[in-house]
């Protein structure tokens, strides 16, 4: 199908995105990649009045190092994230980029159109939640920096107001004796992951985050107490898995969710050099 | 009433200007305006590959972006791969082998393995599988496709 007429505008800056977002008597949608909105819109499954194209602000994309924190603009295109020297210090972004979609999507998809987007099927989201990242929104009026831990909100929903533009993410820089594990399991690489896992470790305390599991990205904070007393008690680890509320969708019931999130974790773990 | 706009796009080096639907998504720009058949339009949602076109060099969804969205840009088609010779050895290697039946994914599968081949892919089958997973060829003519994409890199030939 084709998508229901919308206005369009295609702002050069930030704050002109932000004004255009502010009028809250229209529903607008801010326009990344198009990789997900897109195929919404082809479906009518989104039907903005007003599309604000981002692809003009040139500011939103990027890749920097300041001290210890890795800052990468919500615009940066997940292909631009694969050549990114900067990413040395992000091994786990590293890890999942392979995993998200086809080469393709890549080209034209961002980080911060994955993060915004909310789907629990998606990688960005869970690698964030597993490097303890800040999300930066602004509106017209103010700027917030939100914990990754109060972002996600549920299917598609977010700590981001209608009126906030996500501008960029933030996420501790990998120190020596950092480990991360990544993997996730799909009937055909770069379709949906029927279950997945985010694995940080660093000063010996672990960070788990699933996805395509629940009806967000979600942290198995059980597990990951689990495994930050000892490494090797993955038995236990997986068993505290039954903490989380799994989901159902078309692929499997929530029972085998959970059998997958333990396929997963076992595997992701078992590529870590602990 | 649809708003509408002015674009420019360049495909295959020419330029054309249209005012068009701002809903327009790029690959019906290219169909109906370019007069360009060669980019098909299969789901309309990002899966199947078949629309698969070159901006700025590299491969893009058709049907994931708006004719908007690419006024000023530079697009290569099916089209002007095969023109300019950048698809020759492919083409050749996907005759030899058989490698489609209808048709239809043939325009999107020679755009995302010409990528890999330039992207220095080498002739490992598990690589290449992943790389055109983004392609969906509904005659199941997979084993062929890797055949074809294998002889070329090994073969050495231009592409």
């Amino acid at each position: 199908m084709k998508a229901a007429d919308f206005r369009y505008e295609r702002p050069d800056t930030v704050a002109a995105a932000l004004a255009l977002l502010a009028d809250e008597s229209i529903e607008s949608a801010a326009l990344a990649g198009g990789q997900s909105l897109m195929p919404m819109m082809n479906f009518r499954i989104a039907q903005p009045e007003l599309l604000v194209d981002l692809n003009g602000i040139s500011d939103l994309a990027g890749v920097s190092v300041t001290g210890d924190q890795l800052t990468i603009g919500a615009m940066t295109r997940y292909a631009t994230l694969e050549q990114a020297t900067e990413l040395i210090h992000a091994p786990l972004i590293a890890q999942a980029l392979p995993y998200i979609a086809h080469s393709a999507i890549r080209n034209r998809g961002t980080i911060g159109g994955s993060l915004a987007l909310a789907d629990p099927a998606a990688e960005m989201p869970a690698v964030m939640l597993a490097l303890g990242a800040e999300i930066t929104v602004q509106s017209a009026e103010d700027t917030r920096v939100i914990p990754v831990d109060d972002f996600f909100l549920g299917v598609y929903e977010t700590a981001r107001r209608a009126t906030e533009l996500l501008t960029s993410v933030s996420i501790p820089v990998a120190a020596p004796g950092d480990h991360f594990g990544f993997y996730e399991i799909a009937r055909r690489h770069g379709d949906y992951a029927m279950a997945g896992v985010a694995i940080a470790q660093r000063q010996g305390q672990f960070r788990i985050a699933f996805f395509s599991v629940a009806d967000r990205a979600i942290r198995a904070t059980g597990a990951e107490d689990v495994l930050s007393a000892d490494p090797t008690d993955i038995d236990a680890a997986v068993a505290r898995l039954s903490e989380i509320d799994f989901d159902s969708d078309l692929n499997a019931s929530a029972a085998t969710k959970q059998h997958y999130a333990g396929v997963v974790l076992r595997r992701a773990l078992a590529g870590m050099t602990v | 009433m649809s708003q509408t706009q002015d674009v420019t796009i360049t495909i295959n080096g020419e330029a054309i200007t249209r005012t068009v639907p701002v809903r327009m998504n790029l690959v019906d720009f290219i169909r109906t305006e370019a007069q360009l058949t060669g980019s098909h339009v299969g789901c309309e949602h990002g899966v199947c590959g078949a629309c698969t076109v070159e901006i700025a060099g590299a491969p893009v969804r058709g049907c994931l972006m708006l004719a908007v969205q690419a006024d000023g840009q530079e697009v290569t088609t099916i089209e002007g791969l095969a023109d300019s010779g950048r698809s020759a050895a492919l083409r050749v290697a996907f005759t030899e082998h058989n490698a489609l039946q209808c048709g239809f994914c043939t325009p999107g599968m020679l755009a995302s393995a010409l990528e890999y081949i330039d992207k220095g892919g080498t002739a490992d089958r598990t690589a290449i599988r992943q790389h055109i997973s983004g392609n969906y060829c509904r005659c199941t003519g997979y084993q062929s496709i890797v055949e074809a994409i294998c002889d070329v890199i090994e073969t050495g030939a231009k592409t």
